[in-house]
């Protein structure tokens, strides 16, 4: 655009004033930094999403089919009649504004589409147009015509949406932008316009089970590089199994955990644990991931990625199934899996094999989170703990967005960093707990062309991370999610500087003695512990 | 060092001014939101402009500290070196003080005689500027340096993947 | 736009009912309209709804505002993360007598270097006194209806006007009612991003509302009404035995075909968040999707990739690893 401002210009910024408009006339501008990739055919048409072709969503021309509008609207009342969720927030939003300021995307960007109403009524102005009667009277009413600008602006904010959730917390009716930011994209995928970044992890984990598209083989040679790595800093020798039939339990995490850091650090964390315990369980490499990104595509694709976990569990006879540090991935099997691919009547009501504890509220879905597992194994005093050895830490605690407002799991994790550190340290109140802020780039946004997008939708999480590292001198960002672990760190980095991020089992791994009288001097991540480094220069 | 009792007293004027300045900068929208919250949390952006420019003033008419004016000026610049402006504009914030000063102060000025004085101001608001250059840089160096890295990341992976195989 | 373009019409409906009397159209005013509203009221409403209804839930997707229920050592939040029927009602109630979500608007601000947590609570507050008194103010029409009126309504009214100021007493919600509204009509007005937001369905109803408040304020103090005809009339409307006395006053008549108008407008507009409130699946489910199963009406089938294909892809590779295989 601008590239060459005029002299006048530089100084004067300052007369600069967009025209005042009314939103709905306001054509939307595709900024750099801020829009995804377009899918590629291949993995489009490898897990049959309709449309897939060469394209890109600077064109002018999207190469939507001839009848994309009917494909749309058609797609739109089928939406409306299976969800009373859509349905119900299309009628009855007051416009209040009670969510505008609430939303991370807002905050950072100032764009004022990115207020959680305004993002809804770029899909409710086609609603009120289409399938309403005051609609008919058009603009005054609040309608828009489908058009391709359109439909292009409901991409853009489409996925300049996390799905956190965060705005249903605040509104008097509880209209989730998530819920319709999931409609707005079943219908994009109507029209093969899904995301790079979101359709090749989709295609992996449809075929090798896991969003890295790892092979089995990768997968076990992977886990022997860091049961090395493990027995380097700790001196034990772990031995996981794989599909291994009979089994107690199958443990599910998200691949991220074994294969990058620092995820890779909390999954030497469970393989202490388990070891410790001598936990009977199994990993897969057929269900070798937690994540389904088939939550931010459609419910169909959701169910079909998820469908693997009961499968495996059935085939591998197992009890019940242990599942990791994931956010998004606990939403859809807390509040989806049991619908969409149970009742997993051939599988136990989870038991854990340590202390006895029945865990009550997953005897249907049949899935235990691993910081319920951990947190009542403590407070059961099974386990041991040298709290001093993550005195280099001083942590505080992230909520993931799916785990606090899909689930509501808050006390959990605090008693277990609790009970492994000394030092722990809560963000302020407003931004953490259900009011927790997003880290920017869940709900398949970590894509690496969005980065100052997700950089600034991370704003107001760096912003609390800041003021406890100055006030409290916290240098440690702990959380239980596989993107947050990924996308935290560029995002502390950038705005914080010298806070590392880790995983609630890394911690858990530093602190946890394995046999009596261990001697430990290096940490998870193989870097020395200070404290016991003098102990040795003292001897 | 008259000028800078002149500028101190009319401290509040010209910050208010220089904010809202920066604040056109925005999209009228935007900036509408960030003038109207200023808490840290609740909008970030608005909440280091406000308290950047007004540490910086401080620092023009007192010390000059350079970590000071750095961590200010970081602030700010940090979320613009993010927001799709050309360089020119990222920065152009600094300059817009000199306009406002101007416009403010043109009558004393002219009074006083103060014109050397202002010069002499304005020279250390071009410092600024200077300073402004080097963090605008090491923002935008610090962005490519993580999207790299992320790349780097995805590749390694499939390079450690080939060795395996 | 949108604000003009309701100012005006709710101004015009005033003087389509002026005119409309003053041209002795009283039937249509006193009875066919108001009979008509009430109809289009009623089944506009319950089609909506049904409507709704219809639409199954087919995800178990509660917004979770506190601790779930997990391990019988922690503490469970109830109201906001409900385990079981009673909280969930006890949650409604939160939600639609006290707006608990809007309560929660908070906003944090910094003062010298320190945190303060404000509460923002200004849309609370005139929301729920709006809501409030407009509920209470329609309560006390029942005495229009109603022959003997109930002596809890008769209470209400004495209630309402406890301050004895003037003759007639003044009615407090009346007054509140019409504050409030205005407050939420200044919001809409000078807060920047909920005008932007703002569209003319948003300005309509609540000019329509304030001038209904007006209109009944006007009759009650300023400018009078035959009180007994006025009953006459609308006791003939409660008892289906219609007929309009002479010399009514036309300020009833605007007063009256506005509320109409508010009626019919109503199924069709954001008004239905008055019923909508109750079927949000955020709010009205218990959060035990892991405990009892949900189920989903129209649980598609889909294709999977099954184990089998899976093993057949890899198994050469697997057996490498000594990964365990089905078929050797």
């Amino acid at each position: 655009m601008a590239n060459k401002p005029k002299p006048d210009e530089l100084l004067s910024n300052i007369n600069y004033k967009p025209p005042r408009t009314q939103w709905t006339d306001t054509p939307v501008e595709f900024k750099k930094g801020y829009y995804c990739y377009a899918g590629r055919p291949n993995n489009l048409e490898y897990i049959s999403l309709p449309h897939g072709r060469k394209w890109s969503s600077t064109d002018d021309d999207w190469q939507l089919v001839d009848n994309w509008k009917e494909i749309f609207l058609e797609g739109m009342e089928n939406l409306l009649k299976k969800f009373r969720s859509f349905r119900l927030f299309m009628d009855i939003c007051v416009r209040c504004g009670a969510c505008a300021d609430k939303c991370h995307f807002f905050i950072g960007t100032g764009d004022p589409k990115n207020m959680p109403v305004l993002r809804a009524e770029l899909l409710r102005s086609i609603y009120r147009r289409y399938f309403t009667i005051s609609g008919k009277l058009g603009k005054i009413a609040g309608a828009r015509d489908l058009t391709e600008d359109v439909f292009k602006e409901l991409w853009y904010y489409s996925y300049q949406c996390t799905e956190c959730r965060r705005c249903s917390v605040f509104c008097p009716y509880g209209i989730d932008t998530a819920e319709i930011t999931m409609m707005a994209r079943e219908l994009i995928n109507l029209l093969g316009c899904c995301t790079d970044w979101i359709s090749g992890p989709l295609a992996n984990c449809y075929r090798t089970g896991n969003h890295l598209g790892l092979q089995p083989h990768t997968i076990k040679s992977n886990f022997e590089y860091m049961v090395d790595d493990l027995e380097e800093f700790t001196g034990v020798r772990v031995e996981p199994t794989f599909n291994r039939k009979g089994a107690e339990l199958l443990f599910v995490t998200p691949s991220a955990d074994f294969f990058a850091e620092p995820g890779m650090f909390t999954c030497m964390g469970y393989l202490l644990l388990f070891h410790k315990l001598g936990l009977d369980y199994t990993w897969s490499t057929y269900a070798s991931e937690g994540g389904n990104f088939g939550l931010f595509t459609s419910n169909e694709m959701m169910k079909r990625i998820n469908s693997k976990i009961y499968a495996e569990a059935k085939r591998l006879g197992v009890k019940w199934i242990l599942g990791g540090e994931c956010g998004h991935m606990w939403r859809v099997l807390h509040q989806y899996m049991d619908t969409m691919n149970g009742p997993a009547d051939f599988l136990e009501e989870p038991v854990s094999p340590i202390t006895g504890t029945k865990f009550e509220n997953a005897k249907s879905t049949k899935m235990v989170h691993i910081t319920e597992f951990t947190a009542d194994l403590i407070k059961n005093g099974k386990l041991k703990f040298d709290k001093s050895r993550n005195d280099h830490i001083i942590p505080t605690f992230h909520d993931s967005c799916n785990t606090s407002r899909g689930m509501g799991l808050f006390e959990e994790p605090r008693y277990v960093i609790n009970s492994v550190c000394n030092q722990f340290h809560e963000m302020p109140e407003n931004t953490i707990r259900e009011q927790t802020f997003c880290c920017g780039s869940g709900s398949g946004l970590n894509a690496g062309e969005i980065e100052e997008l997700r950089l600034l939708g991370g704003l107001p999480r760096a912003n609390a991370v800041k003021y406890v590292k100055e006030k409290n001198g916290v240098n440690m960002l702990s959380c239980i999610c596989a993107i947050d672990r990924a996308v935290l760190p560029p995002l502390v980095d950038y705005w914080v500087g010298d806070v590392d991020v880790c995983g609630v089992h890394e911690l858990v791994g530093n602190a946890l003695i394995m046999e009596e009288g261990e001697k430990r001097e290096i940490d998870l991540r193989g870097e020395p512990l200070p404290g016991m480094e003098e102990k040795e220069e003292e001897d | 060092m008259k000028i800078e009792h002149i500028l101190l007293e009319k401290k509040q004027v010209i910050i208010k001014k220089w904010f809202d300045l920066i604040l056109e900068t925005y999209p009228a929208e935007t900036a509408k939101f960030m003038k109207a919250q200023r808490n840290r949390f609740g909008n970030p952006v608005g909440h280091a402009i406000s308290e950047g420019i007004e540490g910086l003033f401080d620092e023009l008419l007192q010390g000059m500290d350079h970590d000071k004016i750095a961590l200010f000026l970081d602030n700010i610049i940090r979320v613009r070196a993010l927001q799709d402006f050309t360089p020119s504009k990222a920065l152009g914030f600094i300059f817009i003080l000199k306009k406002v000063i101007r416009e403010e102060l043109a009558k004393k000025i002219r009074d006083n005689k103060l014109f050397e004085e202002l010069m002499a101001f304005e020279s250390r608001v071009d410092d600024l500027a200077q300073i402004s250059f080097d963090i605008y840089m090491k923002c935008r160096e610090k962005l490519y340096k993580l999207k790299a890295s992320e790349a780097k990341k995805l590749t390694s992976i499939i390079m450690q993947r080939a060795n395996i195989i | 736009m949108g604000m003009l373009f309701s100012l005006v019409a709710v101004i015009a409906l005033a003087a389509i009912a002026f005119i409309g009397v003053k041209l002795g159209l009283l039937g249509l005013f006193g009875i066919i309209l108001p009979y008509l509203a009430i109809i289009v009221f009623l089944a506009g409403f319950i089609m909506k709804v049904v409507k709704w209804g219809k639409s199954p839930v087919p995800f178990h997707i509660p917004t979770t505002c506190g601790q779930q229920k997990s391990l019988p050592w922690i503490k469970q939040n109830k109201l906001d993360n409900p385990s079981s029927t009673l909280g969930v009602i006890g949650r409604m109630a939160l939600e639609i007598l006290l707006f608990r979500s809007l309560f929660r608007n908070l906003k944090t601000d910094m003062k010298d270097g320190k945190v303060i947590y404000g509460s923002n609570k200004w849309l609370w507050l005139g929301s729920l006194a709006f809501h409030l008194s407009f509920f209470v103010v329609l309560v006390r029409h029942l005495r229009f209806f109603t022959e003997p009126v109930p002596g809890w309504v008769n209470m209400i009214d004495a209630v309402d006007g406890f301050m004895q100021m003037g003759v007639p007493h003044l009615l407090m919600t009346g007054v509140v009612l019409l504050a409030a509204g205005g407050y939420l009509f200044l919001r809409r007005v000078f807060n920047q991003q909920v005008r932007y937001i703002s569209l003319a369905a948003d300005y309509f109803p609540l000019f329509l509302i304030i001038g209904v408040a007006l209109s009944g304020i006007l009759m009650r103090y300023f400018i009078k009404v035959d009180i007994v005809k006025v009953k006459e009339l609308t006791m003939g409307l409660a008892t289906l035995n219609v007929s309009v006395p002479e010399g009514i006053g036309v300020i009833f008549f605007i007063h009256l075909f506005l509320i109409s108008v508010l009626f019919a407008y109503f199924p069709f507009s954001k008004l239905m968040h008055l019923g909508g409130i109750f079927l949000s699946p955020t709010r009205n489910l218990v959060n035990n999707s892991r405990e009892v199963r949900h189920v989903n009406p129209w649980n598609p089938e889909v294709h999977v990739h099954t184990y089998e294909e899976y093993e057949d892809e890899f198994r050469e590779l697997m057996k490498e690893e000594g990964i365990p295989v089905e078929k050797e």
